[in-house]
């Protein structure tokens, strides 16, 4: 008899741990031919709840990490996931056999390297020094809003999910996202490689589940400041409803066409600025 | 003279608080936007006249010179209702002059003793100097701080300097001139009003120019004299006066610096015991803006001076 | 750490009637028509709902002029003119764009006094506001805006912008011209249309403003003024040619506003509410942050959603800011607003008198302690004389709810830690003010404070190039700057 290998059952990256829902549920991970891959925790909005104090803990430290500090540690993420490329390249297939799975690996790489430069320069593109008429030196720098959840496509389960993250980490936020329901393994091991990525805990949480439980508390946390969303008509306008009760900001990617998360344009420094506030400080000029 | 412990500038702004310079430029940019129209600008016009010292200091100065000064300090015009002016302002040597002119009159004579305008003279000179003038019968005496030994942090010795000085006025009033264009910032003027107070008597002045330098009274440095009044006399109870000279021409401007005593220290201040300009020019066209409202016509400037020329 | 400066409370100043000031009224003519319709495709047109309203002087209760009703069918023809000139408009060099910015300039340069007039009967901020700064900064919003228009690449690195078609704009009472020059001259510079709406209380600068329009040659229908109450700027937002809503006012109405849009995909840009934290450390310029205190909260009757309306003085020298600042109010003028030594003027209307009427007596019956100046104010007007309130705690309702009027409520702190934390603790987070002659500490405030704009031993300044607007509740966008115009253009 051959051995039995050790099966890993998944568990969620929360606030630098991995845990298993609150709430004890799970749901089957099946492969394309339908087989019983794993069990993936079907998190609840109490799940949420404790990611968003696990991503407030982290915010204030990671934001005032040094741009450079971030850049290193986004390179490092970039580094463990070339390590692991192939295995995540089978979880990719392992859903979805007619994927680029490795193609979209790649891609994740190369795009987790492309945030890790920007972490330094966005500030000084996107910020000024402004030339007002009064004694006054006056400047605008760029600063990150806090807490974004994220509601990741069902497809391109690691490429989409890690574009809309790294945009939001480069500059300093902290971040909920909700991974693919139907691709969700991903997700599992993208935590895993976040875990020794040096990336503080608390950074970026991860949550598998369904957008029927986490959506709607994900849309009215009134501690998050943004939603990022890949969604439909429905979904946009309930996140936005939601929203508007604390004046929250809503990004958008329609995903009644499909995303092309390959293209040039899906990645730089405008994704940056979404989830940037600009400060204008005054001071007067005298001796 | 005793020499007291040293005080460190950095510890008596510490204490008196700063100044931003920025904020205290807008705060006097708004007394610039009041307008003052009909009773009140007369009255403003007349209390002016009323606060001028009316000064020539100039190296050809004459006795005649002088009792012309003197005599237009009793009656700048013909219209009765216009007064006299607060003192005239002479060097100590012609003191004897104006005394003959003005004696037994409202009009008192200020003189600016103490090595005017630099100071740069021993203190001895400095103190026989200002026992001269009072003993010529000066009234008051303008003395300039040492600027120097301010700028080189002995603070003491300034504010033992400005005793040693009220010392040998005896009774006569001492005003002490800054020369704030010298100390530069904000902060320095504060600071050395602070230091002039604390060793100035009820109804001695501060004093902002010589008139000598480039620059002199300032809405600005007006302002941040007023305050250090303002701030003194509540911590004290002490009312020191306040003199801005030089620089201010027009009835214009004395309006402005009205409004900053009126807004600053309010209506105890509004008085020559309490307020004075330091001018020559400025009370022909306080005159001369009277005379406007009098009459509704515009007054052309030979009128009133002649020193504008006949153009 | 200074030394706590003596301070005999038994010592007082006199600022009495020694010498007064005259009455100085303003007498330009402020040219304003008795009767204002509708401005739609470049022609004043007369409302479909044949309505109009009055438009009521705070300062003394008259009537200035009736302002027309517009109605769904009028919001609707507006949008057409604008939908119309949109493709030529948006395909007009930037350059020539530009060009007729700069002449609105130029044309509200010219005409400033008479608008300054027409600004102060109208809305009752005094006249020393609306000339020296309403009418001449809405004059260089334009004319920086001109000069954005052939420039847009420069904008976004790598980019450049593209316009997004017809803009709904909806502007508050409080600053009406101003905020129109905010609203429009980015717009345009982007090679957007427009639909504008004034507030129901103060239309008659923007009414005013057509006419500079039409001396400009602006072509017809590239901006449309439609006039209303609520339901017109409904109409306006919910209209589906609306590409953006551009919104300033009140969170509340924000807060509609966002969630109305829900599933439309239009963009929305807010400038809301404010509560802002004014922070006093001891070592400040004590004398320049008592008037910027006093700037921060009596600038035009603190109708002013960047007021700094919560001062928190460290304690040491709480006792002196708070006698410095009673002392600074018994010569601030407060009357007609015509009279250019009023310092503080008319509050813009009855209802917003009332709503500061109680929340001031809130304050009262919450334990706050009120400090008032003796003023006389006018028989006639809605005036509120300049109020301080101390022992204020953060949990009376005058500490958490934006006042919008002259209204000032004091607390205290110990360390800059607790400074922070009393400063967060708000919904809001569009202003604040740290005063304090220390260098590093301002940059240290200033990056923890979460605001939009950060006053640092200043107040209440605004400029063309600076940007401005919220985090959290105070909204979202930017206006001014090359940031506020990446809110009027896609990036392309």
């Amino acid at each position: 008899m051959s051995r039995l290998p050790i099966t890993k059952t998944p568990k969620c990256f929360l606030g630098g741990a991995f845990i298993r829902s609150e709430s004890g549920r799970v749901y089957e991970h099946k492969d394309s031919a339908g087989a019983f891959v794993c069990n993936i925790p079907l998190c609840t909005r109490k799940d949420l709840r404790n990611a968003v104090e696990a991503a407030a803990k982290a915010g204030p430290g990671w934001a005032k990490r040094s741009a450079y500090n971030r850049g290193q540690i986004l390179y490092r993420i970039a580094e463990m996931l070339e390590s692991r490329a192939d295995e995540l390249a089978a979880a990719i297939s392992l859903t979805n056999p007619n994927a680029a799975a490795s193609r979209e690996v790649r891609a994740a790489i190369d795009r987790t390297v492309h945030y890790a430069g920007w972490t330094d320069k966005y500030e000084s593109l996107l910020g000024s020094v402004n030339p007002v008429s009064t004694p006054h030196f006056n400047f605008t720098v760029m600063e990150p809003m806090g807490l974004i959840g994220i509601l990741a496509p069902e497809e391109s389960p690691l490429l989409g999910l890690l574009s809309m993250i790294l945009p939001a980490i480069t500059s300093g936020n902290t971040v909920i996202a909700l991974a693919s329901h139907g691709e969700p393994y991903p997700s599992i091991l993208l935590g895993e490689i976040l875990a020794v990525s040096d990336l503080p805990g608390g950074v970026v949480n991860l949550l598998t589940g369904t957008r029927a439980d986490i959506l709607p508390t994900m849309a009215t946390h009134a501690h998050l400041r943004a939603v990022y969303a890949a969604a439909n008509k429905s979904e946009r306008t309930e996140i936005q409803q939601g929203a508007a009760e604390h004046v929250k900001r809503t990004v958008f990617l329609p995903s009644e066409k499909p995303i092309d998360w390959f293209a040039d344009d899906a990645q730089g420094l405008y994704h940056i600025r979404h989830f940037l506030e600009a400060k204008t400080t005054w001071h007067p000029v005298g001796v | 003279m005793a020499r007291s412990n040293p005080i460190s500038l950095r510890s008596l702004i510490s204490e008196i608080g700063p100044v931003d310079q920025v904020g205290i430029e807008e705060r006097v940019a708004k007394y610039i936007t009041r307008s003052i129209k009909k009773a009140s600008k007369v009255q403003a016009l007349k209390l002016a006249v009323s606060m001028v010292d009316l000064t020539t200091l100039e190296g050809k100065d004459t006795p005649g010179k002088v009792a012309s000064l003197c005599l237009k300090a009793l009656h700048p015009h013909d219209d009765p209702s216009i007064p006299s002016t607060a003192a005239v302002c002479v060097y100590p040597r012609l003191v004897k002059h104006a005394k003959k002119l003005l004696r037994g009159s409202s009009v008192k004579i200020a003189s600016v003793a103490t090595a005017f305008p630099s100071g740069q003279a021993p203190l001895a000179t400095r103190l026989s100097e200002v026992r001269a003038a009072v003993s010529d019968g000066a009234d008051e005496i303008d003395m300039v701080i040492s600027r120097g030994a301010f700028l080189a942090g002995e603070l003491a010795l300034v504010q033992d300097e400005i005793a040693a000085v009220r010392d040998a006025c005896g009774k006569t009033t001492l005003k002490a001139i800054l020369e704030t264009s010298e100390l530069e910032t904000y902060d320095n003027i504060r600071a050395a009003s602070f230091l002039a107070m604390r060793v100035l008597r009820p109804g001695d002045f501060i004093k902002t120019s010589t008139g000598k330098t480039s620059s002199n009274a300032t809405l600005g440095n007006n302002q941040v004299m007023l305050e250090a009044i303002r701030d003194f006399y509540l911590e004290t109870g002490t009312e020191i006066a306040m003199k801005p000279a030089g620089g201010i021409r027009t009835a214009k401007q004395a309006i402005q610096f009205l409004i900053a005593v009126k807004e600053t220290l309010g209506d105890a201040w509004l008085n020559n015991a309490h307020y004075r300009f330091g001018a020559s020019a400025l009370l022909n066209d306080l005159v001369r803006q009277l005379v406007k409202e009098k009459t509704g016509a515009y007054q052309a400037p030979y009128t009133f001076s002649e020193a504008s020329g006949s153009y | 750490m200074p030394a706590k400066r003596p301070n005999n409370p038994a010592r007082e100043l006199l600022f009495g009637d020694l010498w007064e000031y005259d009455p100085a009224p303003e007498t330009a003519p402020a040219h304003i028509a008795p009767r204002y319709d509708l401005f739609i495709n470049g022609q004043f047109t007369a409302p479909k709902s044949k309505k109009w309203f009055d438009s009521i002087s705070p300062g003394n209760e008259q009537k200035v002029s009736e302002i027309a009703l517009a109605n769904e069918v009028d919001v609707n023809a507006a949008f057409a003119a604008a939908s119309a000139a949109f493709p030529k408009w948006s395909k007009a060099s930037g350059a020539e764009r530009g060009k007729y910015l700069y002449r609105i300039a130029r044309l509200l340069q010219d005409r400033a006094r008479e608008f300054a007039v027409a600004e102060t009967i109208d809305g009752g901020k005094p006249i020393r506001e609306s000339r020296d700064f309403d009418v001449p900064v809405a004059a260089a919003h334009f004319f920086y805006h001109a000069g954005w228009a052939d420039k847009l690449a420069y904008a976004a690195p790598g980019r450049t912008l593209a316009p997004l078609g017809v803009v709904g704009q909806i502007i508050p009472w409080n600053f009406p011209l101003l905020m129109l020059a905010w609203k429009i001259a980015p717009a345009l510079a982007c090679g957007n249309t427009i639909v504008l709406k004034p507030a129901e209380t103060t239309s008659v600068t923007a009414m005013k403003f057509c006419s500079i329009l039409q001396d400009a040659g602006l072509p017809p229908g590239v901006l449309n003024i439609v006039t209303g109450a609520g339901d017109t700027g409904t109409n306006i937002v919910h209209h589906p040619a609306a590409a953006k809503i551009a919104f300033t006012g009140s969170t509340t109405i924000g807060k509609f506003i966002q969630r109305t849009l829900a599933g439309t995909d239009k963009r929305i840009t807010l400038e809301l509410g404010g509560k802002a934290a004014n922070i006093v450390f001891e070592d400040a310029p004590i004398d320049q942050a008592v008037e910027g205190i006093v700037n921060g909260i009596f600038f035009n009757q603190g109708h002013v959603c960047c007021a700094g309306s919560r001062l928190l003085v460290q304690e040491s020298v709480a006792d002196e800011v708070l006698r410095k600042l009673k002392m600074r109010l018994r010569h601030l003028r407060v009357g007609d607003p015509l009279d250019k030594n009023t310092d503080i003027g008319a509050i813009n209307s009855r209802k917003q008198l009332e709503k500061i009427q109680e929340l001031v007596k809130s304050g009262v019956s919450e334990g706050a302690e009120i400090h008032q100046p003796a003023c006389k104010l006018p028989k006639r007007g809605f005036y509120f004389a300049p109020t301080l309130f101390s022992n204020v705690s953060l949990s009376h309702r005058i500490a958490r709810e934006e006042i919008f009027g002259p209204v000032l409520s004091i607390l205290t702190f110990r360390t800059p830690e607790e400074a922070i934390e009393k400063a967060h603790n708000t919904p809001y987070g569009l202003s604040a003010g740290v005063w304090t002659d220390k260098g590093s500490r301002i940059l240290k405030m200033s990056t923890e404070l979460k605001a939009g704009v950060v006053w640092a031993n200043t107040y209440n300044k605004f400029d063309p190039a600076s940007p401005f607007g919220g985090y959290k509740e105070s909204g979202f966008g930017r206006e001014g700057g090359k940031q506020g115009l990446l809110d009027y253009a896609q990036i392309v």
